[in-house]
């Protein structure tokens, strides 16, 4: 059943690339060359120990053979082949693609960071542990709540551990009937998915026509089987909601708790604290919001804030104060455990490095008044393309945004679509904006600037978008057919759906219809 | 405003064409009372202060790569890692990517990804490998999800080792408390009856009592390979005891010991997950690593996370594409079969590229390094007085029992800048005077030679 993996190392002769395919970039199998090494381990220094029983040993190791230079070429040139925030603008919605600073990457990887191991003796960690306790007090202080968990890994494991922690919080007090928790149309889509995987029911509550949350279809769903709602505020439409206190009052009164969705706090640093305003429970992305890069696909961080009634809940181990210290000691910090933990969510303690430290760096650059300037300045861009392209295109939502817009990616009679304009702006190097989300809207393109775009770049953007509309209607197959200046072209998505061709040979017997 | 680029006069302008005045009146829709509120946090540092203050910081640590001689593993190691791949991983290109959901402009992610998958494949001896899961822990608790899948929720019994990683049981367990499952097989009872000191006699667990664990109601047994001991089984009738019950077995691999014994794949297991940690990501106190994830093809649809397929493009280039996306939750929503959504993109590309330059050969010298050191460390603590080694088969980690309470023995190679092992009493309260001792290319002779020596002090005190 396994014979596939000894004549992987053979290279591109077991490579079953499309015959007709033109191959830009071998892959690493292919460059492959037995007998090449790019890294050499030191010869043993201890005697020879008996080796172990010849029938666990592993008869062949089919791994590519290369030499360092072949490896960094190989590398570089894909490299090449990603658009990236380092190279140019982009605006995709819901994602915070702000500029990663650079200070980041070297405080990250400082030795006392990068070498210390999860299970060291505490005393010998203390400058890490300092750093945790002292950015799980800072993301208290930022989004007003009384308790954080560093321990998610993503937004979505954050959603998870917050749904675990109502569904605790509810079995603690006796409330076994609350099965039902309510999510916007607007919502993202893991904040069902997370709900599914507690075999909870979802209850979709419609917005209304200014983007709220429509507040009679909430009263209508509100009764004591509703663990709670999941709200993005702002919301995916990147609109604050005007009743926001009405919704939370409405979700309280029936014994329900609050989960604000932390995808879009860029919008409320210093504006405003969701626990202010009654959020029980919400996830941070540290990975949007505190400019942790998104690595082409992670690592996220996803930190999640707990009012007092859900301390108790939230998963071990928390950082704390094991010993006060004093005038002339520091404190001893260690590691607590909640008096009603839903447990453990990831192994160790949390993308510690790539994660803490780089947001750790972000927040003490910036303080108070800046942190308050980064929501400001993201909503001042998001409303300056909104008011130079609401001419061009549909807004259907119309009114001040905050740190996101959508709009319709659409013509009156033209067939060209959202995809095809986001396509388009590739050809003037740039990013497109997340297209076809939320569902709510038709063919929308929703578009986030973030802070740190000057206005040229916002001002390049909205007369791309503008030339584009016109090509839609003078020349649609440009649309159509875009991109025509990236190396590559659309993709042939049904074939690799079908052939399902996932690694870099097949499997013997591999069944192409399956 | 550090990384803000707007001048007043351009912020000015923009504000004009909004049709507001201030800042301030684009915040009308926040409830009044709470808006603008005074956060106390220290004062904003240049970037000079802030370097300065995570400098020292850092140095309050005592790390691994100077400070202190380490023999801590238990899940996460110290291994060397070539200096290529940071020098890959500080591209823009990559770090500053999003989601490749643009195929045509993220080819670079894509293929990388897409290579990664087909290392993962070949090194488990698997068919399929999906774009990764956040850690080990995590894609265990995955391989539950897609258990409970494939059996459409019918069975609910998941049979664990009490050898498997004992966070990676605990993650598993706060995964399933919503699904009504049953995790049984690492209960204390268990745990007494076949942990009792010595080890060496026993069995990971008992193949055959575990086989008895297994009904027609479970979907799911997990063992550790090699286990949370260091030793290696084979495992191959323990599968085909699950399979004689339908059941479908995961095996939790440490990705360096394959590179030496037999695959899971070669077993006939039907999951291999695992922690990438020990493919070229620092320890970085304990995270970010990434989580791997391999299967058979029968069972790529219910499989969780990100898929990178091979297609053409229009210009008939080979090319890369996202796929199988409908099973995902951005399409799926409340019946996908896993939320996850963002995973360990660039510690996935870390794990390929150290793969890539240590190749065959490499890895190869790694793991044998590993195996000569950590059977160099047995064999000669086992001659120290009131020490004991297991001597099953191991791969580079092992069992020591300790004349006193592995925390005292901690305790005074602490004295001596030595990181000593995982006290196993944390978790086996049978094995209180236990350490697990961890051995990697890291470690020289004359460090285990220390490690010996000052074991000895401590039962001659």
């Amino acid at each position: 059943m396994n014979n596939f993996a000894s004549t992987a190392g053979q290279t591109s002769t077991a490579h079953r690339a499309p015959l007709s395919a033109k191959i830009v970039e071998p892959t690493i199998f292919d460059l492959s060359s037995p007998g090449r090494i790019g890294v050499t381990m030191p010869a043993s220094d201890v005697p020879e120990a008996d080796p172990p029983p010849q029938h666990l040993l592993r008869p062949e190791l089919p791994l590519p053979e290369l030499a360092e230079v072949d490896v960094v070429r190989h590398y570089m040139h894909l490299s090449k082949f990603n658009y990236s925030v380092d190279s140019g603008y982009y605006p995709l919605g819901s994602c915070t693609m702000k500029y990663n600073p650079k200070i980041n990457e070297d405080t990250c990887r400082l030795p006392g960071f990068l070498f210390t191991h999860p299970l060291q003796p505490i005393e010998t960690v203390q400058g890490n542990l300092a750093l945790m306790y002292r950015l799980q007090e800072w993301l208290k202080e930022i989004a007003g709540f009384a308790g954080v968990t560093l321990q998610p890994a993503a937004g979505a494991h954050g959603e998870f551990t917050g749904v675990l922690m109502m569904r605790a919080y509810h079995k603690s007090r006796g409330d076994h009937q609350r099965t039902k928790m309510l999510i916007p149309d607007a919502a993202h889509g893991t904040n069902p998915a997370s709900v599914g995987m507690m075999g909870m029911t979802v209850v979709t509550i419609p917005s209304d026509e200014r983007g709220n949350v429509d507040l009679e279809a909430l009263e209508a769903a509100c009764d004591d089987t509703v663990v709670g709602m999941m709200l993005t505020n702002p919301n995916t439409l990147g609109l604050f909601d005007e009743h926001i206190e009405k919704v939370i009052e409405l979700v309280h009164g029936c014994g329900g708790l609050m989960y604000g969705d932390g995808a879009n706090l860029n919008a409320l640093l210093g504006i405003v604290r969701p626990g202010d305003l009654g959020f029980d429970v919400m996830h941070f992305n540290l990975h949007k919001t505190f400019s942790v890069p998104h690595g082409g696909g992670g690592p996220g961080v996803g930190p999640v804030g707990v009012a007092a009634h859900l301390a108790d809940f939230l998963p071990e181990p928390l950082v704390g104060i094991i010993e006060e210290g004093d005038d002339n000691t520091p404190p001893l910090y260690g590691f607590i455990k909640p008096a009603r933990t839903i447990g453990r969510m990831k192994a160790f303690n949390g993308h510690f490095g790539g994660g803490f430290v780089r947001s750790f760096t972000y927040i003490a650059m910036h303080g108070p008044d800046g942190l308050k300037d980064i929501a400001q300045y993201a909503v001042l861009n998001a409303n300056y393309l909104q008011a130079r392209l609401r001419d061009t295109y549909h807004v259907p939502f119309d009114r001040i945004c905050m740190h996101e817009f959508v709009a319709e990616g659409q013509f009156e009679g033209s067939d060209v679509r959202a995809l095809d304009i986001a396509k388009r702006l590739m050809d003037y190097n740039f990013h497109p904006p997340t297209n076809y989300f939320p569902l709510i809207v038709h063919e929308a393109l929703m578009i986030e600037p973030t802070e740190t775009e000057n206005k040229d770049t916002l001002d390049s953007f909205a007369e791309a978008l503008i030339k584009i509309a016109e090509e839609a209607k003078s020349q649609p197959d440009l649309l159509h057919n875009a991109p025509s200046t990236t190396q590559f072209g659309r993709m042939d998505e049904v074939k690799a759906a079908r052939e399902l061709v996932l690694c870099c040979w097949l499997p013997e017997g591999y069944d192409l219809e399956m | 405003m550090t990384y803000i680029p707007t001048s007043p006069r351009e912020r000015d302008a923009m504000l004009k064409v909004i049709g507001v005045k201030s800042l301030d009146d684009l915040f009308d829709a926040i409830p009044a009372k709470h808006r603008f509120p005074k956060l106390d946090l220290p004062p904003a540092l240049t970037e000079m202060e802030a370097y300065a203050e995570l400098s020292d910081l850092a140095q309050s640590n005592e790390n691994v790569r100077g400070d202190l001689i380490s023999f801590l593993g238990a899940g996460m190691y110290n291994h060397y890692i070539p200096s290529v791949i940071d020098h890959m991983l500080r591209r823009g290109e990559f770090y500053t990517a999003y989601t490749p959901y643009q195929p045509e402009i993220s080819q670079g992610t894509l293929q990388a990804i897409f290579e990664y998958q087909s290392l993962m494949s070949a090194l488990t001896g698997m068919d399929v490998s999906n774009a990764s899961h956040y850690d080990g822990a995590t894609a265990t608790a995955e391989a539950v999800n897609l258990a409970y899948a494939q059996f459409r929720g019918k069975r609910k019994r998941v049979v664990v080792s009490p050898s498997v990683h004992p966070q990676y049981r605990a993650v598993l367990r706060t995964y399933t408390q919503g699904m009504g499952i049953e995790v049984t097989g690492d209960d204390d009872q268990l745990q007494t009856a076949n942990y009792q000191s010595p080890i060496s006699s026993l069995e990971p667990f008992d193949e055959l009592r575990t086989a008895s664990l297994i009904s027609e109601d479970t979907c799911l047994v997990i063992v550790q390979y090699p286990d949370f001991f260091g030793r290696v089984y084979d495992y191959t009738k323990l599968i085909e005891a699950s399979h004689a019950k339908g059941a479908l077995l995961c095996v939790v691999a440490n990705p360096t010991a394959l590179a030496m014994f037999k695959t899971p794949g070669d077993m006939g297991a039907d999951i291999v997950v695992g922690d990438g940690q020990p493919l070229g990501i620092p320890m970085w106190y304990g995270g970010p690593s990434v989580g791997f994830f391999t299967t058979r093809k029968q069972y790529v649809h219910k499989m969780a996370g990100r898929l990178i397929g091979e297609t053409v493009d229009n210009k008939g280039q080979r090319a890369y594409v996202l796929t199988l996306t409908a099973r995902e939750q951005h399409i799926k929503r409340e019946r996908a079969t896993s939320n996850i959504c963002t995973n360990q993109g660039l510690l996935a590309l870390a794990t390929a590229i150290y793969l890539s330059v240590l190749g065959k050969t490499g890895l190869q010298q790694v793991a044998n390094l590993c195996y000569q050191k950590a059977h160099y460390a047995a064999r000669e603590l086992n001659k120290v007085k009131g020490y004991k080694v297991s001597s099953e088969t191991f791969f580079h980690e092992f069992v020591l029992e300790c004349p006193k309470p592995a925390s005292e023995i901690n305790a005074h190679l602490l004295e001596h800048g030595i990181l000593g092992g995982y006290d196993l009493g944390q978790d086996y309260p049978s094995l209180a005077n236990h350490l697990l001792i961890a051995v990697t290319e890291m470690n020289s002779k004359e460090e285990i030679d220390t490690l010996v020596e000052v074991l000895s002090e401590v039962n001659h005190e």
